[in-house]
């Protein structure tokens, strides 16, 4: 970390172009952005269709991964659907969504959920998949009924890689609203860096980007967190 | 004085020797192609260990599944205490070749597991299942994952679970196969002690001779697929001496040498 930051600042000295500012002028950027309240305000802004359409993709991700699990008729129906979403350009989608719901919150929280749900369902699916078959006989022979196998065995057993599916969903929601915000209309966090970027205040623009890659990683990371806390309690002493 | 002793197992054992479990003409198709089991008949005293022995494949964890209802047969029926196997029961616990312990639930949370799905609360079932626990040598490991411990302390807990569930008929598949030699002796005389303060009936599967002559009052030799009932033994060992003794005794060894020629014509 610290020799990447290095890295850039003598890359950013050199200068290899006039557009690639050195760390200690970012740094000094995002001071200056987050004193004037125009970085916290593009959060909060960019925050919204994110975690609203993060939320809908995680409980309709998770619903369906898990249903096509378990249902041979749900899969059927719906692995081809999300294998195709998921291999398919979708923020080119992004534009007809614009066509179709306008430029509004509600274009965006699409824009979020059409990049991180097939990937959460998907995982959802595998995972199920993947679940231990003599576990579930175990609990079936020890007389547990479909409800308990399925709250007792399969989520459990499942759960590290819907949460991996989780993490790429966040990731990709992520994507999905800069993109919405760079190419529906600019607000938040994009229009913070298509701003700076038209006025040339590379230092400026780069510590949005930097904040924004940050965040992510740090939302990613506190979901391993709360994962172990919840489902994993025998890796506790690992990660402790 | 042997001699003595031994007739007097056998006068007990024949008066407690009901069947509690029966096992009626079963037969197990695999898609249209594998045939498993073909019109096995057999039946099981109340109170004795019986081994399935047979070589790979023979269709023993099919017959043990089929008996704990976990799979049905194409043909035929199980009648445990009377009633025909429709699916599990309460009166049959299943003790894992694979152990099926819950990787994030701790020793406690795993033993009591067949307490909790029948709902109930947890500090009653937790006393049950650290009495078993105990009496499986695990005490101190209560608080301890299935990852920290080894092959042959896992599957004490997958025995100290289906005993918690109080069962009368435990089917075992292959429960050491997974566990080092020594354990597995060590193991082995526990199981035995357990058999006599618990009371049980045991089904057990194995595809060790040494295993089933030492441990089984009747061994039912299963030949190659499809299954069928080849020879059934019953070794008469006297186990009321020390262990090492057991096996050089030499109705132990006889035994084992008969079954040795019975299975020699099945070897590939
Ligand atoms: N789900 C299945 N589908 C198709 N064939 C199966 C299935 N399960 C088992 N078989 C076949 O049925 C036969 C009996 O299997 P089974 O597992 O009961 O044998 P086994 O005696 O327990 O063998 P082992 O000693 O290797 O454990 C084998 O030939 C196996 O390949
Ligand atoms: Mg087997």
């Amino acid at each position: 970390m610290v020799l990447f930051c290095l890295a850039w600042e003598v890359a950013g000295r050199i200068p290899i172009n006039v557009a690639f500012p050195p760390f200690s002028d970012v740094v000094a950027a995002f001071g200056r952005m987050v004193a004037d309240g125009s970085l916290p305000s593009a959060f909060l802004i960019t925050l919204q269709p994110l975690v609203i359409g993060l939320v809908v993709a995680t409980v309709i991700g998770i619903v369906m991964g898990v249903g096509m699990g378990l249902r041979d008729e749900l899969e059927w129906a719906g692995v081809p659907v999300f294998v195709v979403m998921q291999a398919a350009p979708m923020a080119a989608l992004i534009p007809l969504i614009t066509y179709v719901y306008g430029i509004g919150l509600t274009a965006k929280v699409l824009a979020v959920v059409i990049l991180a749900l097939p990937v959460i369902a998907l995982n959802g699916y595998k995972a199920v998949r993947n679940v231990s078959p003599s576990l579930r006989a175990m609990c079936r022979s020890f007389l547990g009924n479909r409800r308990q196998e399925i709250f007792k065995i399969v989520l459990p057993d499942a759960s590290p890689m819907i949460f991996a599916g989780l993490r790429l969903g966040i990731s990709a929601g992520f994507v999905g609203v800069v993109l919405a915000e760079l190419l529906i209309t600019p607000t938040g966090i994009g229009d913070l860096i298509t701003y700076h970027r038209s006025i040339a205040d590379y230092a400026e623009m780069y510590a949005v980007i930097a904040t924004i890659i940050l965040f992510s990683a740090v939302t990613v990371g506190l979901l391993e967190r709360v994962e172990i806390a919840l489902f994993r309690p025998e890796k506790k002493e690992h990660s402790a | 004085m042997t001699a003595a002793v031994r007739m007097l197992r056998e006068t007990t054992k024949s008066d407690t020797a009901q069947p509690i479990v029966e096992v009626r003409h079963i037969s197990k198709r695999y898609g249209s192609s594998v045939e498993a089991l073909r019109d096995i008949n057999l039946t099981f005293p109340t109170g004795q260990l019986t081994s399935l022995l047979g070589p790979s494949g023979c269709g023993k964890t099919t017959l043990l599944k089929i008996i704990a209802g976990l799979l049905e047969p194409t043909g035929g029926e199980v009648v445990v205490k009377g009633k025909t196997v429709t699916g599990p029961g309460p009166e049959r616990a299943f003790v894992f070749q694979d152990f099926a312990l819950m990787p994030w639930a701790s020793v406690l949370r795993n033993a009591a597991f067949g307490l909790e799905l029948q709902g109930i609360d947890k500090k009653k079932r937790e006393e049950t299942a650290r009495h078993y626990i105990n009496q499986v040598g695990l005490s101190g490991f209560e608080n301890r994952y299935p990852h920290e411990l080894s092959g042959g302390m896992r599957q004490r807990v997958g025995l100290a679970r289906a005993l918690a569930v109080n069962a009368d008929v435990l089917l075992l598949d292959e429960p050491f196969s997974a566990v080092d030699e020594q354990n597995r002796r060590k193991f082995q005389e526990d199981l035995l002690r357990l058999r006599e303060v618990e009371r049980k009936t045991l089904i057990f599967v194995t595809h060790s001779i040494e295993e089933a002559v030492y441990l089984s009052d009747r061994i039912v030799l299963l030949s190659p697929r499809p299954g069928r009932v080849s020879e059934i033994i019953e070794p008469h060992v006297d186990r009321s001496g020390p262990p090492d003794l057991i096996r050089r005794n030499p109705a132990y060894l006889d035994t084992v040498e008969e079954i040795w020629h019975g299975l020699r014509d099945y070897a590939d």
